[in-house]
């Protein structure tokens, strides 16, 4: 997926949803409006209990969501019935307990079965990977791993040794939510990781404005938006696929 | 050493006082069967063991650098402990608190503030324990550069489970030594209560080696089929929270489920992975006492011995007194009480109609 835009020296833009926010019957059509206005790969987060890498936003996007029903197996349902709508990469982004609950092997495989084309798991270390990575990897799903501004050289050397995929750069010492300015420690870190891996690199947690973006293209490969996503649909739930289409084109207009 | 560090703290292993007619303790003589023995850990300075694992991280904290000292807390018992070690050593202190639990231990909240902590309301999920423990988590995450979090149980992702069992052994340590000292032998059984199983694992594990039944006691609640408890051991199935592995309280769809116990510091979904591992491995047992029966051994503990336990420490007691009788009088029944009950008496008073 990221192959062709890196020849084109152009930063990918990635959405993130929670899957049943606002409504469950919405998740596909929000893909595939998030598509449509010029998000090149979409991340669906399962909503836990307790998210602990998650800010406010995405705390309460999951609370909701897990309050209206949505379990692993809609989630499941919810990213078969978007890949019929879209063909654009699709990753689920859960914490390791829904996934252990369901049990490894049968969760990446019914994942690949819906067309979902990669893993995020944040409460999960490269250290203690193996047996996901093996699962993942039969399924034919990738398993993304992260670094953090706080990761030791070694710790980018297991994050970029167990992924496949790409490498989520955490562009905060911090949990997601939408943030004013970027930290430009960020790019030193992108070059870095580079330095450990041919893998696409993607930025994440706090992106939400355009000069954000302006600021990674042509140094990262990708960049992840979420919350402030999530923060748009939230003033216009009753209209969430014209929020996704109006938020995304004004952070990134189409070429 | 180990007794010096101790007695400093005014920590001592007494046997239950208050003879009866018979020679023995009163409550001894109410449980029948074995001698009870209470290792006084409610003796401790900020009235729980809790300051044993406080004062070792904080020695750590101060060792690298670290300026912020932030922590979470269930019955108070913790944070107090923390709130007590930042000011005694200069250092800032934030605590997380379900607002639940700020409510029904109202007196640890005033205690923290007076030490100069800052208590932060925690209001998401189930507020209590599990939810302060998120939000210290992210804090860390955030501030790591400059902040150490201090986790107040044997719970956590590596190595703080190992890291608390090691600063809370001093328990057993101090107990195994000064059983043998009073009585010229190892206690036929020791139980302590289980919430994230600080206290327990810190008596349990200098037992590891000794031919000694080691029983830890969860938060039954209302009962283990009303679904309102705290038992993760007995009804938990295997998964991952709060960066360990280990029994876990949990719907069909790995949800962590909300937890009750009257008493604030057990009512927790997860569990120490040592205690998991434990249990897998058969060398300690685990049962349950509901709020009911803890209640009953708070007030009979205090009547007959004179000392008010926590109603954390009252589950092991009310286990204990029920086990006592299936023993000999020379057995030897040691609880560890874990901490004093002051903070629990608005909650005893509440449920006095009950």
């Amino acid at each position: 997926m990221f192959a062709r835009l890196r020849a084109q020296r152009r930063l990918a833009l990635i959405a993130y949803l929670t899957v049943g926010y606002p409504k469950l019957a919405l998740t596909p059509a929000l893909v595939e409006a998030a598509a449509g206005a010029g998000a090149e790969a979409i991340e669906l987060g399962i909503p836990f209990s307790d998210p602990l890498a998650d800010g406010r936003t995405i705390q309460a996007t999951s609370q909701l969501a897990l309050k209206a029903g949505v379990t692993v197996a809609t989630a499941l349902e919810a990213a078969k019935a978007a890949r019929a709508r879209t063909e654009v990469p699709l990753l689920f982004m859960t914490y390791l307990n829904p996934i252990l609950a369901f049990g490894l092997d049968r969760f990446c495989r019914a994942a690949h079965e819906a067309g979902v084309d990669g893993l995020i798991v944040p409460d999960l270390p490269p250290t203690e990977s193996a047996d996901l990575r093996k699962t993942a990897d039969n399924a034919g799903v990738d398993l993304v791993f992260f670094v953090a501004p706080t990761s030791s050289e070694a710790g980018i050397e297991a994050a970029c040794r167990a992924a496949t995929g790409f490498i989520y750069c955490i562009a905060v010492t911090g949990v997601t939510g939408a943030r004013a300015q970027l930290d430009p420690a960020v790019l030193p870190l992108i070059q870095l990781v580079r330095r450990h891996t041919a893998l696409p690199v993607v930025v994440g947690f706090g992106i939400s404005r355009p000069e954000h973006l302006a600021a990674l293209e042509g140094k990262a490969d990708g960049a992840i938006v979420a919350s402030a996503l999530l923060d748009a649909i939230a003033q216009g739930p009753d209209d969430a696929t014209g929020r996704v289409r109006e938020f995304l084109t004004g952070l990134r207009p189409p070429p | 050493m180990q007794r010096n560090a101790m007695t400093a703290f005014g920590a001592i292993s007494s046997h239950c006082p208050g003879p009866s007619a018979d020679g023995r303790p009163r409550l001894s003589q109410r449980a029948g069967g074995a001698t009870l023995w209470l290792k006084r850990e409610d003796l401790c300075h900020t009235g729980a063991h809790k300051i044993n694992n406080a004062l070792g991280q904080v020695l750590l904290a101060r060792r690298m650098g670290k300026r912020r000292i932030i922590a979470e807390t269930g019955a108070g018992q913790h944070g107090v402990a923390v709130a007590t070690v930042c000011a005694k050593f200069g250092l800032d202190s934030e605590v997380y608190m379900g607002v639940d639990d700020m409510a029904r231990q109202a007196i640890n909240v005033d205690k923290m503030r007076l030490l100069g902590a800052t208590v932060t309301p925690v209001d998401s999920g189930s507020k209590t324990l599990k939810d302060a423990t998120n939000e210290a988590i992210r804090d860390w995450v955030t501030n790591v550069r400059t902040t150490h979090y201090i986790i107040g149980s044997a719970v956590g992702p590596h190595p703080y489970p190992v890291m608390v069992r090691e600063f809370q052994s001093v328990i057993g340590r101090e107990a195994r030594d000064q059983m043998l000292a009073e009585t010229g032998r190892l206690p036929t059984v020791v139980v302590a209560c289980v919430g994230g199983g600080s206290n327990a694992i810190g008596i349990f594990a200098p037992f590891y080696d000794d031919p000694v039944r080691l029983i830890g006691v969860e938060a039954a609640g209302r009962g283990l089929r009303s679904g309102a408890h705290a038992a993760s051991i007995l009804a938990g199935r295997p998964g991952v929270l709060h960066g360990s592995f280990s029994y876990l309280l949990q719907d069909g769809d790995g949800q962590v489920l909300a937890t009750h116990s009257i008493s604030a510091g057990l009512d927790y979904p997860g569990v120490g992975p040592e205690h998991a591992f434990l249990h897998d491995a058969r060398r300690a047992e685990y049962v349950s006492v509901t709020d009911q029966q803890a209640l009953s051994a708070f007030h009979e503990t205090s009547r007959l011995e004179g000392i008010i336990p926590a109603l954390e420490s009252s589950h092991a007691i009310a286990y204990a007194m029920t086990l006592a009788a299936e023993f000999a009088t020379d057995d030897i029944v040691l609880i560890n009480l874990s901490g004093r009950g002051d903070k629990d008496l608005d909650i005893v008073r509440g449920a006095a109609g009950v």
